[in-house]
C-alpha cells in the first residue's frame, strides 16, 4: 500500500503537475506537496504524488558506507 | 532503474551479510521488528532472511493498512455501496478483504453495487466531476505516506465546490501505532522480545526522523529508518546489531537519500489542514489504540462519508481459525497459523494479512515458504538432479 517509486521528472507541466518516467513508462503526477522540483530531479512517486526528493549525494555516500561496512575488518564492531 | 538497481548488488549483499555475521555476539538475540509491510515484502522476496545468521530474528510488525483495518470498516463501505447506491471507489488492495457473512468488495461489485478501483485519490476526484448525478465515496486507507494525497483531493473537492464527494477516512498513524506494540507505558511493556525497529522509509519521507524519538527516550529501543531495498535492509541490520552490541538506543536513518528530521513539511501542513486526530480508532490485532487514526476536521463535515451517511462502524471479531491478530502483533509467524496455506491462500484469503502483497501472510506465502517450511534437496557433492 505504501509502496512508493523512484522516477525521474521529464517536464514540469501547467497546475503543480509534471511528467515522469519510470523506465519507459511516463505518466502524469502532482507536484503538489513538494517545492522547486525540476527536470531531471528524481522524486518518490506514491498514488499519483511527488511525496519526496530523492538526493544524489546522500545516495552516493550511503553506497559508500554500505561498501566500507561490507569490507570491515572481521572483528570490528564485535562484541566479546 | 536508478536508485533500485545499485541497491540489490550481490556482492555488497554478501559483504554486507558477512559483516552482520561477524559483528553478532554468538549466542545472544537479535529480535528486530521490520513495522513496515514494504519491507516485510522485501525481505521475503528477496530471501534476505537466508543471509542472516540465526542470532538474528525478524519480527513482521502491523504497518501494512490493508492488514490492520477491522472487519468492521469494510463492512461500513459495502453498507455505502450496496445499501446507499454509492459510487465507491479505493485501492486495489482493498477489494478482497474478507467482510463479514463471507462478503468482500469484490463480491458487492458481483452482486450490482458501483465498486471501482483506483490508482489515485486524484481519479475519485474526477469520477466525482464525472458523475454529478452520483454520490461518489472514496474509501481512504493508509499511513502518513498516502494521507497527504488524500487531504489534497479534499483540499480540492472544497475549493470546487464539489456536493457529491466525500472520504469514508481510515488513515492511521505510524508513532502510535509502535506505541501500541511496545506497551502502554514504559515500565508497564508488553514487548519485552522486541529489542529494536527497522523503520519505514516512505512514511518517514513525510513525517522525518523525529517522531520516533519515544522509542528511544520512553522505551530505550533503536530505531533505524531504512529504505525498501535489499541492501538498505541489510545494512539496517548491522546498524542495529551495532547498536545493541554497545547498549546504545538512537534514532538512526539510514535512508538519507529522502528522509531529513523534519519530513516533508508541506505535505505535514496539508494534514494537519484538513485532518485532525480520533479519539481512539480500532486497529485489527492491536486493538483500540488513543489517537492513533485521522478523521475530518469540522470544516471538512460536509465532506466526511461518516457523518453524511448513516453507516456507523461496527466492531466484528475477526474469524476464528485466524491468526492474523497475533502476526499482526509479532507473537505469531505465518506458518504458526493452521489455516495458512491450506484453507487460507491469496486466491482465497481467510485473513487480511493474506491479500496484501505487503501482508506478512502473502509475503511469506508467495516467497518465504519455499526456503523455511519445504523440504529441501540436500545438496550433496556429486548428487545428480
Amino acid at each position: 500500500m505504501c509502496l512508493a517509486v523512484p522516477a525521474r521528472v521529464v517536464e514540469c507541466l501547467e497546475g503543480v503537475r509534471a511528467l515522469i518516467d519510470l523506465e519507459g513508462v511516463r505518466m502524469e503526477i502532482s507536484l503538489e506537496l513538494l517545492d522547486d522540483v525540476r527536470p531531471g530531479d528524481y522524486v518518490i512517486v506514491h498514488v499519483g504524488y511527488a511525496i519526496g526528493k530523492l538526493d544524489e549525494d546522500e545516495a552516493l555516500a550511503t553506497l559508500q558506507a554500505m561498501a566500507a561496512m561490507a569490507q570491515a575488518d572481521a572483528r570490528e564492531g564485535a562484541q566479546p | 532503474m536508478k536508485y533500485v538497481d545499485e541497491f540489490r548488488n550481490a556482492d555488497l549483499a554478501r559483504g554486507l551479510a558477512r559483516a552482520i555475521t561477524q559483528a553478532v555476539a554468538p549466542g545472544h538475540r537479535y529480535n528486530l521488528m521490520e513495522f513496515c509491510g514494504g519491507h516485510t515484502h522485501a525481505i521475503a522476496r528477496h530471501g534476505l532472511r537466508a543471509l542472516l545468521p540465526p542470532e538474528i530474528e525478524l519480527i513482521h510488525g502491523p504497518g501494512c493498512p490493508v492488514c490492520v483495518l477491522p472487519i468492521g470498516r469494510i463492512d461500513q463501505a459495502i453498507a455505502l455501496a450496496r445499501d446507499h447506491g454509492v459510487l465507491l471507489c479505493t485501492y486495489a488492495d482493498l477489494m478482497r478483504v474478507p467482510a463479514s457473512n463471507a462478503s468482500s468488495l469484490m463480491k458487492a461489485r458481483s452482486q450490482g453495487a458501483d465498486v471501482r478501483m483506483v490508482y489515485s485519490a486524484i481519479d475519485a476526484l474526477k469520477l466525482a466531476q464525472q458523475h454529478p448525478d452520483r454520490e461518489v465515496v472514496f474509501l481512504a486507507i493508509g499511513f502518513e505516506t498516502t494521507t497527504p494525497p488524500t487531504a489534497s483531493v479534499l483540499r480540492q473537492a472544497r475549493a470546487l465546490g464539489l456536493r457529491n464527494f466525500s472520504v469514508l477516512c481510515n488513515h492511521v498513524l505510524t508513532p502510535p501505532a509502535m506505541r501500541g506494540i511496545l506497551g502502554p507505558a514504559p515500565g508497564n511493556e508488553t514487548s519485552a522480545h522486541l529489542h529494536g525497529f527497522i523503520g519505514p522509509a516512505h512514511v518517514s519521507t513525510v513525517i522525518g526522523s523525529e517522531p520516533y524519538r519515544f522509542c528511544a527516550d520512553d522505551y530505550h529501543r533503536p530505531v533505524v529508518i531504512t529504505g525498501f531495498e535489499p541492501l538498505d535492509v541489510m545494512q539496517a541490520v548491522l546498524m542495529l546489531v551495532r547498536q545493541l552490541n554497545e547498549g546504545r538506543a538512537e534514532i538512526e536513518n539510514q535512508f538519507t537519500r529522502s528522509v531529513t528530521p523534519l519530513g516533508n513539511q508541506k505535505a505535514q501542513a496539508l494534514m494537519a489542514e484538513v485532518f485532525e486526530l480520533r479519539d481512539s480508532f480500532e486497529w485489527r490485532g492491536l486493538g483500540s489504540l488513543p489517537h492513533s487514526a485521522l478523521k475530518l476536521r469540522p470544516e471538512y463535515a460536509s465532506f466526511d462519508a461518516e457523518q453524511r451517511f448513516a453507516a456507523p462502524y461496527r466492531a466484528v471479531a475477526d474469524a476464528k481459525a485466524c491468526e492474523c491478530g497475533a502476526i499482526l502483533r509479532g507473537e505469531k509467524r505465518p506458518q504458526d497459523c493452521r489455516v495458512f496455506g491450506t484453507v487460507c491462500t491469496p486466491d482465497n484469503p481467510i485473513g487480511s494479512c493474506m491479500v496484501s502483497s505487503e501482508g506478512a501472510c502473502a509475503a511469506h506465502y508467495t516467497y518465504g515458504r519455499f526456503m523455511t517450511d519445504m523440504p529441501t534437496i540436500a545438496e550433496k557433492p556429486g548428487a545428480t538432479a
